[in-house]
């Protein structure tokens, strides 16, 4: 899967940071706000990330308890970009529904568009995801579109204006890892604008062979907050992206069938 | 004081008539900058709260952003 320097990759000085809807992003992680035991160890955990952009959901007022927490509290919008996101959208219509209050709460159009299918599997629904797509473009919205590993689907949501394209790795939550590098790499070699693996990373090692492939950014959610230590998880997720951003920047030697002695064989005693 | 009937967040609640949504958030106690309000599936700009009425058999949704993936 990665025994073979990429034909397309760029070099370190040719790397640019991740540009998305035109803001520029010095981390290219972005990690969700689900699942945490708080939004206090969600804080640090995005701390320890480095994350500049975190997935954030849109749901009704909990009116009987108006002073519960809320994710605002801890975590401040003036200092990362939030990304509200579709998620529990089965239509196209419930999806635009949803983020035009998003855009009223937030005031930014930078959205994530999730439809997904069905609840066993969560794969995302690409025909009516492509269809709400263009109904969230037409109206101004700047869409991050999760998506299923199909090439041919990936390139038409970019078509219809997406301005990134972020197919899963595996199905949401279930830490399996990159389950088709081949897809996900011929997706990259199509994309002109940013691919990004949402879904499915597991462990750091699953995040590294996402960022080997090309890909230029991972997001991830469960993976953290799942993990015993979510903020040390955090941190290792930090480097991992980084590690295999540089590991897919220098580009890896060839595999070989035989063992190459790395000290010389002339001059032996 | 007349009462009107206003579903909010799928639930019928009876409110005095006359308030304004800005009037209606305090009441709630919530803060305006922290929701967004969709009023009859039309979204109320938040510049809007202190023009817009409250209306007898109105539809309000009050969202907020929550964690999510």
């Amino acid at each position: 899967m990665t025994d073979q320097a990429p034909v397309h990759s760029p070099s370190a000085l040719e790397d640019r940071p991740l540009v998305v809807a035109g803001r520029e992003f010095a981390s290219r992680l972005i990690i969700g706000t689900g699942k945490y035991e708080s939004y206090a160890q969600n804080a640090r955990a995005l701390e320890a990330s480095g994350a500049e952009m975190i997935t954030v959901a849109v749901r009704r007022v909990n009116l009987s308890d108006p002073s519960q927490e809320r994710l605002v509290d801890h975590i401040d919008p003036e200092k990362y970009v939030f990304l509200p996101n579709t998620a529990g959208c089965f239509t196209g219509e419930d999806a635009v529904r949803t983020l035009r209050l998003a855009r009223e709460a937030g005031g930014w159009s930078l959205v994530k568009l999730e439809v997904l299918s069905d609840p066993k599997h969560l794969y995302p629904d690409m025909e009516e995801t492509l269809r709400a797509a263009k109904m969230l473009i037409a109206e101004g919205f700047d869409v991050m579109v999760y998506c299923s590993d199909d090439p041919v689907y990936a390139r038409k949501l970019e078509d219809a204006g997406c301005c990134a394209i972020m197919p899963l790795g595996a199905p949401i939550g279930s830490g399996l890892g990159i389950q088709n590098p081949v897809n996900i790499r011929l997706i990259i070699e199509q994309a002109g604008v940013p691919v990004i693996v949402d879904a499915g990373v597991g462990t750091a090692s699953d995040a590294t062979v996402a960022m080997e492939l090309g890909c230029d950014g991972v997001l991830m959610n469960t993976a953290i907050a799942e993990a015993r230590d979510p903020v040390l998880m955090a941190e290792a997720m930090k480097h991992a992206v980084i590690a295999g951003r540089k590991s897919y920047l220098a580009g890896r030697m060839a595999k070989k069938r035989y063992a190459d002695p790395s000290s010389p064989l002339a001059g032996l005693i | 004081m007349d009462m009107i009937t206003v579903a909010v967040n799928g639930e019928d609640r009876s409110l005095p008539a006359g308030l304004t949504l800005s009037g209606f958030l305090e009441e709630l106690g919530l803060d305006p900058r922290k929701v967004a309000v969709e009023r009859n599936l039309e979204i109320a700009p938040r510049s809007a709260y202190g023009e817009i009425s409250v209306d007898d058999g109105d539809r309000l949704e009050i969202v907020q952003f929550v964690g999510g993936g």
